[in-house]
């Protein structure tokens, strides 16, 4: 359970290669120091789910987080990133609503069908690892949950500024756990890399983005959007709810794959800490902080409503992108040049 | 607080769930044994379905065939 835990905070992570013009052109302006220079019809064309869009996004968000090595910080607030950014968020925002034009706008309805426990599992990706998974496919897993575990809860802190009262005291107590209620060792993103290491991977920061298809790149995207607008915190409190929510069930069911596989101790000890907190981390986020925000703020109803099946929405892709591989006998990562896949 | 006497601890209450309760706490169960958490609140079961008593591990959820085209999927725990 306490195997030394792997440092996370390593150097910046290396740029990757595009993955179409939007994509490109973003790399090569972090990469030179001059603006982005992309056509401009290349940003109308690019799908909003595919690859080259949510590259793109992804990566100019990282300038908040970590940045990347050989990248001035100062790109982070570089008007022209911005702008592209901006351009690149909407049609990010408008591809959800547009998808999500039915779904429910008031927080019962949304939430309801997360407050109970499925019958029939045969959707779910935990459930698929917990009966059937096999070593090859926890390590694909987890390469590609790395790219939001390695940075767990960091995009929900920047709601805090955002919120008062009963919201914002709820919400800095759970943040609190997340970031291992004062000690070091404790740190989700810490106990995540212990569960990496257990499972013979790269724990640094970003080393699996280059296999990360954009199935995945867009559930962390949603979180970065969430968190990064003030405008969108009923969303990002609505996402938060969800995600608190519908965790530890599938924590146990992940402990479970993890023991059966051999994983190791740590890998274990991250989704049954994940069962016991999540448990309780459900009860303050929908009493407090959902509960305080629509208080305070009830005109953000539709927005909580709308955080939580956006995210609905992209874990459901995942999971059938996930099992539809996996069920192939097929790597769920991205194929790159030279380089095979985890599970081969 | 100079004006308030002191914090009473707080536990919240709700129909067909858990106890959340403040922590630090101790559970002495049945048996004379002690569960410890030093969370800062802590979800005591109340259903007895739960595989970490005395802790609830959401156990207590009503089980419900979902409509066909939707199966709530984890969402990758914070
Ligand atoms: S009250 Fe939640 S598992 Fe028993
Ligand atoms: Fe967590
Ligand atoms: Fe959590």
């Amino acid at each position: 359970m306490n195997a030394p835990a792997p440092a996370t905070t390593a150097p910046a992570p290396a740029l990757v290669e595009g993955r179409g013009d939007v994509s490109a052109a973003v790399v090569d302006a972090l990469r030179t120091g001059r603006p982005p220079v992309h056509d401009p019809a290349a940003l109308l064309r690019a799908d909003p789910w595919g690859e080259d869009l949510q590259l793109a996004l992804h990566l100019l968000y990282e300038l908040h987080y970590r940045g990347f090595a050989g990248v001035d910080d100062d790109r982070e607030w570089d008007p022209d990133l911005l702008r592209l950014r901006r351009a690149l968020e909407t049609r990010f925002l408008h591809a959800l609503r547009v998808d999500l034009r039915h779904a429910p706008r008031s927080v019962e309805e949304a939430f309801a069908p997360l407050l109970v426990e499925p019958v029939d599992l045969s959707g779910s990706v935990s459930r698929h690892l917990e009966t059937d998974g096999e070593l090859w496919q926890l390590r694909e897993y987890a390469a590609l949950r790395s790219l939001y575990h390695l940075k767990e809860a960091d995009p929900h802190l920047w709601v805090v500024p955002r919120l008062t009262g009963r919201a914002k005291a709820g919400m800095v107590a759970v943040e609190y756990d997340e970031f291992g209620a004062g000690r070091a060792e404790r740190i989700h993103a810490r106990l995540f890399a212990g569960l990496m290491a257990d499972l013979d991977l790269d724990t640094s920061y970003g080393a699996h983005l280059d296999r990360a298809p954009a199935v995945l790149l867009a559930t962390v995207n949603l979180m970065s959007l969430f968190g990064l607008h003030r405008a969108l915190r009923g969303a990002l409190v609505g996402h938060f709810a969800c995600v608190e929510i519908t965790s530890s069930p599938g924590s146990r069911r992940l402990a479970a794959a993890m023991r059966r596989c051999g994983a190791g101790p740590a890998a274990e000890h991250f989704y049954a800490e994940h069962v016991e907190a999540d448990a309780v981390h459900e009860q303050v986020v929908r009493r407090e902080v959902v509960g305080g925000l629509l208080a305070d703020e009830p005109e953000l109803e539709p927005d909580v409503a709308f955080g939580c099946a956006a995210t609905v929405l992209l874990e459901d892709r995942l999971g059938a992108h996930l099992l539809t591989a996996w069920r192939e006998g097929r790597s769920a990562l991205r194929a790159t040049d030279g380089v095979t896949p985890a599970g081969s | 607080m100079p004006n308030e006497p002191a914090a009473s601890r707080r536990v919240s209450l709700e129909r067909g769930g858990p106890v959340v309760v403040e922590g630090p706490v101790e559970v002495v169960l049945e048996d004379g044994t002690v569960a410890r958490s030093d969370r800062f609140a802590v979800a005591l079961c109340t259903c007895r379905r739960s595989r970490t008593y005395p802790w609830c591990d959401t156990s207590h959820r009503r089980r419900e065939r979902a409509p066909a085209d939707h199966t709530p999927e984890e969402a990758g725990r914070p």
